[in-house]
């Protein structure tokens, strides 16, 4: 992995001392790095070491207490998930987050929510514009589902489903919003050996074939190592590393505080 | 064997996303409109109109939009009665106040006070949950109780504080025998039940049951929490007032101040709950399940053939009501449009069944 001649973009999102608190709970303490467009970017670290706090706080579920964050040129300190969601940043979560009483189709029907626009009244009759919009929207849908190979349990609801294709069903829900920055919470967290192949072939082909930017914490590190450009190391909401794989995996700090002493 | 799919490939998403995907849904849906309009009004006599058909017709478009907000968008509430109050006392009042108006306007209207309420009083829905959200709606009961009995203003200063009205006339007929008004209100039922289905199946729909199932998702998607459950409180008063203009009007004709107290707000979440969550078919089921249920116990000692008081019989439905509820709530949450699935599902394998 890591071509040398896949081509990354300026920096897409730059986190600069981003610090969050929760009580007395000191998740994130200073925070910074960037992602560049079309990266790949693993954030690792020790359970409770504040990753998923740092998604949180990239697509505004929590609000940091101090920093800032740069996204497409725009700085912002405070910002709602649905404003987020408009700017382009789409997120899988570590436990999964679907809804529960819908179909798979339904489900990844509801990403594209931000794209449609049909009025109340013709949605009421399902004319026109409300007519054409879904049928438009279920074709790219359909796309999406052939690409994640779950044809076959498109009218299922989701809750009836096993755990490693539910990751993937909340997988297509985020795509389906077209993002440009995809944050993945553990997608892979919870699978066999062959469902953590198929999920890192979609991952590096959603980030190949439409450029997505996509960041993601992963607790395997075979997973991160093949599939990241760059890894930001995080340990009690410190960051203690930040660089290629390669690095990393030299960086005698990160392998004292995670990767064990003996390799 | 008669009831199933096989040989009918959807060849397009168009036809997939038709209200009736399967060809025999739609000889389901044409069997019970044909029983609507035709048969029920060649078999039912005066009584049954009036006890039967009138009332299961207009709660089943009541239950119908409590079941968008309750069902589809999971927020609870015990303020039917209440909606169904202000649709109707706002139709009569912008009757009286604005003569001019056609009477179907004023339903429209009624409907539309209702939304604004509905939309007021959804707003605790942005920050409360479940039983708190219950009992704010419950306030809002009390409040239209209250304020319908006592602000004369609102009943026309009539010194019983009971209205009586005139059969309605719409489009130049005069619906004042009981078959006119079961096809009126027929027809509202047709209509608000396509307009419900539409809504649910498109965006508002889904953004709706996103926020059920699971709202801080629903949020990272990009729908706003104020947008979804608003709309959802509008949509769900709107219909509710409309079946309670037309309650007033076309069915009972004159009421009395209470006439939409608490348990007509209960007797409603019943029919949702027990017709099953979630689902537009569950509405009718439900309404028509509650309405009769009463009807049904009166009787069954006559045919019996054994003594029963009436008090005894009151109690009876409670208790049962009580049981079934119990029993919906915690073995079929999806109630009887579940039990109605299921039967169809078991007769797409008919004869075989595996
Ligand atoms: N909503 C919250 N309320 C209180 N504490 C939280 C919350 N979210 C995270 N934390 C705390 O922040 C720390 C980092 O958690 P988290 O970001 O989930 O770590 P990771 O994803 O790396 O396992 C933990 O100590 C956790 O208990
Ligand atoms: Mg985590």
């Amino acid at each position: 992995m890591n071509d040398t001649d896949r081509k990354l973009g300026p920096t897409i999102l730059q986190v600069e001392g981003i610090s969050l608190a929760f009580g007395g709970v000191k998740a994130l303490t200073n925070i910074s790095f960037e992602v560049k467009e079309h990266e790949i970017l693993a954030i690792i670290g020790p359970n409770g070491a504040g990753k998923s706090s740092m998604l949180n706080v990239i697509n505004g579920v929590y609000h940091p207490n101090a920093g800032s964050i740069t996204y497409k040129g725009n700085v912002r300190q405070q910002m709602k998930p649905h404003e987020a969601a408009s700017q382009g940043i789409a997120r899988t979560f570590q436990n999964i987050a679907l809804f529960k009483g819908m179909s798979v189709l339904d489900n990844i029907m509801t990403g594209r929510t931000l794209k449609m626009n049909a009025g109340f009244l013709a949605q009421c009759l399902y004319i026109g514009s409300a007519r054409n919009e879904e049928i438009e929207h279920r074709k790219k849908v359909e796309e999406i589902i052939d690409f994640l190979q779950i044809q076959s349990i498109r009218k299922t609801p989701v809750g009836r489903l096993p755990y490693g294709l539910q990751k993937r069903v909340e997988l297509g829900r985020a795509l389906a919003a077209e993002p440009e920055l995809l944050l993945l919470d553990e997608p892979m967290a919870g699978m066999n050996i062959e469902e953590k192949e198929d999920m890192s072939r979609f991952i590096l082909d959603v980030n190949d074939e439409f450029g997505t930017t996509i960041v993601l914490i992963e607790h395997d590190m075979g997973v991160v190592m093949d599939l990241s450009d760059r890894i930001v190391v995080l340990d009690y909401g410190k960051k203690i590393g930040d660089g290629t794989p390669t690095e990393i995996r030299n960086n005698k700090e990160v392998i004292d505080a995670y990767l064990g002493v003996s390799d | 064997m008669f009831y199933r799919e096989a040989g009918q490939f959807k060849t397009s998403y168009k036809a997939d996303q038709a209200m009736f995907p399967i060809f025999q849904d739609k000889i389901f849906v044409a069997i019970w409109l044909f029983i609507g309009f035709v048969v029920v009004p060649m078999l039912a006599n005066e009584y049954m109109f009036r006890a039967i058909f009138i009332p299961v017709i207009i709660m089943a478009l009541a239950a119908i939009g409590l079941n968008l907000l309750v069902g589809y968008c999971g927020q609870v509430s015990l303020g039917s009665g209440a909606f169904m109050a202000v649709g109707a006392y706002a139709a009569y009042n912008f009757m009286i106040r604005v003569p001019e108006l056609n009477p179907l306007i004023c339903f429209l209207l009624g409907g539309l006070s209702a939304t604004a309420v509905g939309v007021i009083f959804g707003i605790p829905s942005l920050r409360i949950k479940g039983f708190y959200l219950a009992v704010a709606t419950l306030a809002l009961q009390f409040f239209t109780d209250w304020t319908f009995s006592r602000i004369d203003w609102f009943t026309n200063y009539t010194p019983s504080g009971s209205i009586a009205v005139r059969p309605v006339e719409m489009l130049g007929v005069v619906f004042d025998s009981p078959m006119k008004k079961y096809f009126l209100c027929l027809v509202f039922l047709v209509i608000f039940t396509i307009i419900g289905t539409n809504i649910v199946r498109g965006r508002i729909g889904r953004a709706w049951m996103a926020t059920r199932d699971m709202d801080v998702a629903a949020e990272i998607i990009g729908i706003r929490p104020v947008f979804a459950k608003l709309s959802a409180f509008a949509v769900s008063s709107f219909f509710i007032g409309v079946a309670g203009a037309l309650w007033a009007f076309v069915h009972l004709g004159s009421w009395e101040p209470l006439a939409f107290d608490i348990n007509l707000s209960f007797s409603i979440l019943f029919m949702v709950i027990i017709g099953g969550l979630g689902s537009i078919v569950g509405g009718m089921l439900g309404a028509a399940f509650i309405t009769l249920l009463p009807l049904f116990l009166n009787q069954l000692p006559v045919w019996l053939g054994i003594n029963i008081s009436t008090a005894m019989i009151s109690h009876l439905e409670f208790m049962i009501f009580g049981a079934l509820i119990i029993f919906f709530l915690a073995v079929e949450p999806l109630g009887l449009a579940r039990i109605w699935q299921i039967t169809k599902e078991k007769l797409r394998l008919w004869p075989f069944p595996h």
